[in-house]
């Protein structure tokens, strides 16, 4: 009888020398990158510590870790961090037993600098993020990553945006220029099943033979672990999500649910159900500031495709001029924005504010 | 009245549209278009023009008899470090387009005089070109511990140079902010955005000045400016009024100024979404003609 379960693709199948070699499936855990956004960048070194410190213990292979918009993100647009992300990476890789510390860069907002410094601290992976069709932007630092001998990971942000075959050559733009797993992501928390299926089975396609293929799921339509099965059934072996959901809009793929589910598939994570559970009560959760919850302004994000990470931000314009949060990401939406242009809220912000006062001078 | 000839060097989207600029020009002429690709749409456009041009290069140009009195470089800053010591051992003032930073950089409403007898001047980064001057404006008015600026761009406008150095951008424009925006500390951001259609060059500015920074002169410099920068680049305007936020945690206890700008070309070359090419070729004409006008001068008088 045939598994119905059975992977076509997994990390063992093309990484078996190395040490992790027996996982069908890798997981990254984002709690202390996309996390980020939720806590506004306020972890302090005792959470970092913490953190760590309980996904590590948890089986946990890879642990990501930096500001939310990555190296150098720190500002004003985005939210200056509590704790130096470079400190924060230092912490983790001297907290961490086994699993190795990812961090996110994303060209146009850091430098190479910043990637020579988080490998000086201790980061062993280097996750480069462009907008889905922007990836020639990123070729300059996957190739100074892999001359300093890191590990390297392309990530095609807003995927929900484009077509299959669009992504599967600028994921070929990421791969020629040394990237060495390309991940789809669904920064808007909104593909649908099939459409993540296809995406995925499209950079498959096209990178399969020479790159690893990855997905990073949001919860703005609830469908953060139903996209990542389909993702990994599509051909994924590298997987996001974030313990608690503990991420940016709705939140991410919850980590612990998706090990729980690969249990019942019998997909092997490496990771202990139980443990990771525990790490989630007691860890994560003490560290939140709420939960990440799907309400009125993260279901919009899904629906209008708006970048998870402009919650926040628009939350905070909202309340400065007196306008609707909602209003705010369906405009954005309209707009087109994408990752990383949060000054935008701004105008947005004020331009409502200009139309109400139009209106009530009318009324 | 008499005029300098001028190269253009870099057939990309930023050569091409200085050339509709420096063709409209009382003292500069444009008279060679360089590049390295014959199938190159600018060398056509250019030969087009009456422009004489050629896909052999910089070094063609240096051999020939009569050489350009300027040479603006369109190329990238690998390029323009390499040949920027061959122009000077021939004679030839250099306005660089690139991010190289070769030699002092120039805004105009801020230096524009100040460096018109330098072999070199390097006109930063489109980015630069467009928020500059406004972190000046806060500056002239208040102390300005911290500046940061984010540059929005059509994808379409980002040609293969602005893509392959992109870090080159984010730095020379962060040390532009600094050096020539007055701001103790500097910070660059740059989004290639690909909605269709193509949006129109946006600039985010934020500076972070004292808590007792008299506000209403902060807000009426960064309105002067506008009016200084409308004067060679007339799409260029507030979207906002400057916005002035409270010190807070967030906002690391300063007074922080937000100024939102918007620049729409003149559509001499890409169309008008391309602010970015525009505010540079604009200033790079204005620099070049400050440089013209004084050499002009200068062998009048002799």
């Amino acid at each position: 009888m045939t598994d119905i379960n059975a992977l076509d693709r997994t990390w063992s199948g093309t990484h078996g020398d190395d040490p992790w070699g027996t996982l069908d499936l890798r997981l990254t855990d984002t709690c202390l990158r996309d996390g980020s956004h939720h806590k506004r960048h306020q972890f302090t070194a005792q959470e970092c510590h913490d953190i760590v410190e309980a996904l590590d213990g948890s089986g946990v292979p890879v642990i990501e870790v930096t500001h939310g918009d990555g190296l150098g993100g720190s500002s004003f647009n985005y939210g200056f961090s509590k704790t130096w992300e470079q400190e924060l990476i230092r912490i983790a890789a001297e907290t961490a037993k086994r699993a190795k510390i990812a961090f996110l860069m994303l060209p146009g907002v850091g430098t190479k600098d910043d990637i020579r410094a988080a490998q000086d601290n201790g980061g062993q992976i280097c996750r480069i993020a462009t907008h889905c069709t922007e990836a020639d932007v990123s070729i300059q630092h996957f190739g100074l990553a892999r001359e300093l001998g890191l590990e390297t990971v392309g990530f095609l942000m807003m995927s929900h945006t484009q077509p299959p075959e669009v992504l599967a050559k600028q994921a070929r733009i990421m791969v020629d220029a040394g990237c060495q797993c390309v991940y789809v992501v669904d920064s808007a928390g909104a593909l649908i099943m099939e459409q993540t299926a296809d995406r995925v089975s499209a950079v498959v396609a096209e990178i399969g033979d020479v790159a690893d293929v990855g997905f990073h799921g949001h919860e703005n339509l609830g469908l953060g672990v139903a996209n990542t099965v389909i993702a990994a059934r599509a051909g994924a072996t590298q997987i996001d999500g974030s313990v608690r959901r503990f991420g940016a809009g709705a939140g991410n793929t919850p980590l612990e649910a998706f090990v729980g589910v690969c249990d019942k598939l019998g997909w092997v994570t490496g990771i202990d159900f139980l443990q990771i559970v525990d790490a989630s009560e007691d860890v994560i959760k003490p560290a939140m500031p709420e939960e990440c919850q799907l309400d009125r302004m993260t279901l919009m994000m899904g629906y209008a495709g708006v970048y998870s990470s402009f919650l926040k931000h628009a939350g905070n314009a909202a309340d400065r001029y007196g306008v609707s949060g909602a209003k705010i990401l369906l405009e954005a939406g309209r707009r087109k924005l994408i990752g990383g242009q949060e000054d935008q809220l701004i105008d947005i912000a004020l331009m409502l504010k200009a139309d109400q006062e139009k209106e009530a001078a009318n009324s | 009245m008499a005029k300098l000839t001028a190269a253009i060097v870099g057939p990309g989207n930023i050569g091409t549209d200085l050339m509709y600029k420096l063709l409209r020009s009382e003292v500069i002429e444009p008279r060679w278009m360089i590049g390295v690709d014959p199938s190159s749409e600018g060398l056509k456009l250019a030969a087009a023009k009456g422009l004489e041009s050629t896909h052999e290069g910089v070094d063609w140009l240096l051999k020939q008899d009569e050489l350009p009195d300027l040479i603006f470089e369109a190329t990238s800053a690998y390029v323009h470090r390499e040949y920027a010591p061959r122009y000077e051992e021939a004679g030839i003032r250099a306005i660089d387009l690139t991010p190289a930073a070769v030699g002092p950089a120039v805004i105009p409403p801020v230096n524009g005089q100040e460096h018109v007898a330098k072999m070199n001047v390097n006109m930063i980064t489109c980015g630069g070109q467009a928020t500059i001057p406004m972190v000046a404006a806060v500056s002239r008015a208040a102390t300005v511990s911290y500046a940061e600026i984010v540059a929005s761009v059509s994808s379409v406008s980002a040609g293969p140079g602005t893509r392959a150095n992109i870090d080159e951008f984010t730095r020379t424009t962060s040390n532009g902010v600094t050096e020539i925006g007055g701001a103790a500390e500097g910070k660059a951001i740059i989004i290639l955005n690909p909605a269709e259609p193509p949006m129109i060059m946006r600039d985010t500015i934020f500076c972070a000045v004292p808590p007792d920074a008299d506000r209403d002169a902060i807000v009426q410099s960064i309105v002067a400016m506008e009016k200084a920068v409308q004067e060679y680049v007339p799409g260029y305007r507030l979207l906002q009024e400057p916005q002035i936020d409270d010190p807070s945690p967030a906002t690391r206890w300063q007074t922080k100024v937000s100024i939102f700008v918007e620049v729409e070309g003149a559509g001499d070359y890409l169309p008008p979404y391309s602010g970015n090419l525009d505010i540079m070729t604009a200033a790079a004409t204005q620099v070049g003609e400050n440089i013209a006008r004084s050499i002009l001068s200068e062998s009048s008088e002799a």
